[in-house]
């Protein structure tokens, strides 16, 4: 760790791409290489990115740390900081400090089905821990992935989505809400816990993992529960608002547990056991 | 655990005063301007306000100012460059005339800034600083630090405490640290040698209203209680009580730029503005005051003793006395103690 906890490592913008209307992915390198050399990541870290004179946003790190020598984000434009990254160009020097938090503890799910579930601007928290598993795939059994959004359009990750659905050791289900769909929409149409309710992905041997907009949770844990999903092969990472990322600005606590420190990777049996308030 | 005990009379404070200042020490001491009193740089003896219960604000912006810049970066054709906060431009202090409160609360803070993750920037700070703790002759109704663990005489935070002996104005000098007797060494004449001992009746008398141990029990299972609500009726959510707080440590972190040059801050905040938690998207997890209200008892009589091993409160009273609508935080923390769950 570097001595100041608040200092940034320099890094270039290598590369964006344009997912959806409003969301951007960057890859970033490494401006001093040092830098390079001794950070090291896993997947379900997150870091804190910054253009200078504008300030800091929170994200997770959306690259699987087996792609080596770069990271990447990818992010919406909604605020000040969201603005201010989206009006970087290829080459600009932008900040980034991390990485923070926990992680996904793939090693205790190796042997087991994967089941990820996204929606909207969710997948890029999970996309590192899809690629991570799917580049040490012989480890995993069946690895399947339900993605929505709520029009064609906003769905992120076209090609790699292209790319799953060609993969024969992928299952992918795509959907998008109703009246999202355009003429040519070959997915489901429909809410992501109904497509998942429809496709009803068997729970013996496997670790779901879900991350999306508050009310895609909320209505998806229960279609999992009828699954037999038991609450500790639940996943999913929370996103309370954070300055520090480090246990000290006093945000991000759910009752007694950080998301920044203990987090942001929970079981929804972790979760059951803290109040109502992430 | 004590150093060693001396004897400071009346007159030898302002000679100790000179001393320090002779040995290029930068003196913060409590100076005081329309009734209201705060820690200031102080060039002179005359100007330290004495015979306050309470300062108005607490000394924690000696080690946590209320705006500290993190890094500055510049921009120019050959790129970037971030430089961090130089620490070695963070000057001695002495800071004089802490009560007990707040040195104690210290430690609260620290705690918070090394809790794994090593805030440099602030324990480089509180390294620079030595603490002159004075001993509490007076209270008001506000204070309660017996009830949290402390008392008008705790030499916890403070490197020297010095108690006042009654009318004749000497004082006895607890030298609590290494750093404390630092400054003994410099005004070895000033600190005589004594054989007194028991100061309890110096103090000021301050019984136990309730017990923070059965607060953080009460807690566990007091999450859902409308109590909370009752209680916070009337915040305003204007978050004075944080900022005269010595141990609150929430902060923001900010950029302020002019052209090509700017700085990274980082300054105070508080659970109790109602943007605190908000996210990107609107939804605020604490979306109503009384779960602001809540998380701040909560934090600092369950969290903190939970995660930290320590209470965030010391008792000195400023929140209550701070309010602009009269929540008292003593009350409140009495009727959590005494309403059924």
């Amino acid at each position: 760790m570097m001595d100041n906890l608040y200092m940034p490592y320099l890094m270039r913008i290598e590369r964006i791409t344009y997912e959806a209307p409003g969301v951007k992915t960057f890859m970033l390198k490494f401006v001093n290489e040092a830098d390079q050399d001794k950070f090291s990541y896993k997947a379900g870290q997150f870091g804190e990115y910054s253009v200078y004179g504008v300030g800091e946003s929170t994200f997770c790190i959306a690259s699987s740390p087996t792609r080596k020598g770069y990271i990447e984000c990818t992010f919406r434009q909604t605020g000040k900081v969201t603005n201010a990254l989206s009006g970087c160009e290829e080459g600009s020097i932008i900040g980034f400090r991390g990485p923070y938090g926990n992680v996904f503890p793939l090693d205790k799910w190796k042997g087991k089905n994967l089941l990820f579930i996204a929606g909207g601007i969710a997948l890029p928290p999970m996309r590192c821990v899809i690629w991570n598993a799917l580049d040490m795939r012989d480890n995993f059994k069946d690895v399947t992935i339900i993605y929505g959004a709520r029009t064609v359009k906003d769905l992120v990750y076209k090609e790699e989505l292209k790319d799953w659905e060609l993969r024969k050791d992928v299952k992918l289900i795509t959907t998008v809400d109703p009246g999202g769909e355009s003429p040519d929409w070959k997915g489901e149409i429909g809410f992501v816990p109904t497509i998942v309710e429809k496709a009803a992905p068997s729970s013996k041997d496997t670790i779901a993992i879900v991350c999306g907009p508050p009310v895609m949770i909320k209505y998806t844990f229960p279609v999992l529960a009828k699954l037999g999903f038991a609450d500790e092969n639940i996943y999913t990472t929370l996103e309370n608002r954070m300055k520090c990322g480090f246990g000290k600005c006093g945000r991000c606590n759910v009752g007694n547990v950080y998301v920044c420190k203990d987090g942001p990777v929970f079981t929804l049996a972790q979760l059951k056991e803290l109040p109502d308030e992430y | 655990m004590n150093i060693d005990k001396r004897l400071v009379r009346k007159d030898s404070l302002e000679k100790l005063f000179d001393i320090l200042k002779r040995n290029s020490k930068t003196i913060y001491a409590p100076f005081t301007k329309n009734g209201k009193s705060t820690f200031r740089d102080t060039e002179s003896f005359g100007a330290i306000s004495t015979g306050y219960i309470q300062t108005t604000e607490s000394a924690k912006d000696i080690a946590f100012p209320r705006t500290e810049k993190l890094l500055d970066f510049s921009k120019s054709k050959e790129g970037m460059s971030v430089k961090g906060t130089d620490l070695n431009d963070i000057p001695d202090v002495i800071l004089w005339g802490v009560r007990p409160c707040d040195a104690s609360g210290i430690g609260e803070l620290s705690s918070i800034f090394n809790w794994d993750y090593k805030d440099e920037i602030y324990i480089n700070r509180l390294s620079k600083v030595t603490v002159f703790g004075f001993s509490c002759s007076k209270s008001d109704e506000y204070c309660f630090c017996t009830s949290v663990g402390g008392n008008p005489g705790n030499t916890a935070g403070s490197d020297i405490l010095f108690t006042l002996l009654g009318e004749e104005g000497d004082y006895l000098a607890e030298i609590i640290t290494e750093k404390g007797l630092a400054v003994v060494d410099l005004a070895q004449n000033l600190f005589e040698k004594t054989d007194i001992s028991g100061k309890e009746k110096f103090l000021a008398e301050l019984p136990v209203k309730f017990s923070h141990e059965d607060i953080r029990l009460k807690l566990d299972k007091f999450f859902e209680s409308k109590e909370w609500i009752e209680q916070s009726l009337r915040c305003l959510g204007c978050g004075a009580c944080a900022y005269v707080c010595p141990t609150c440590a929430c902060f923001d972190i900010q950029d302020e730029a002019h052209g090509k040059k700017g700085s990274r801050v980082r300054c105070w905040d508080s659970c109790g503005f109602s943007h605190f938690t908000v996210h990107t998207s609107g939804y605020n997890p604490r979306n109503v005051q009384s779960a602001r209200w809540r998380q701040r008892i909560m934090h600092k009589f369950s969290y903190m003793p939970e995660r930290l091993s320590v209470y965030g409160c010391t008792g000195c009273g400023r929140c209550s006395r701070a309010c602009p609508v009269d929540m008292n935080i003593l009350e409140h923390l009495i009727s959590i103690q005494e309403v059924t769950v």
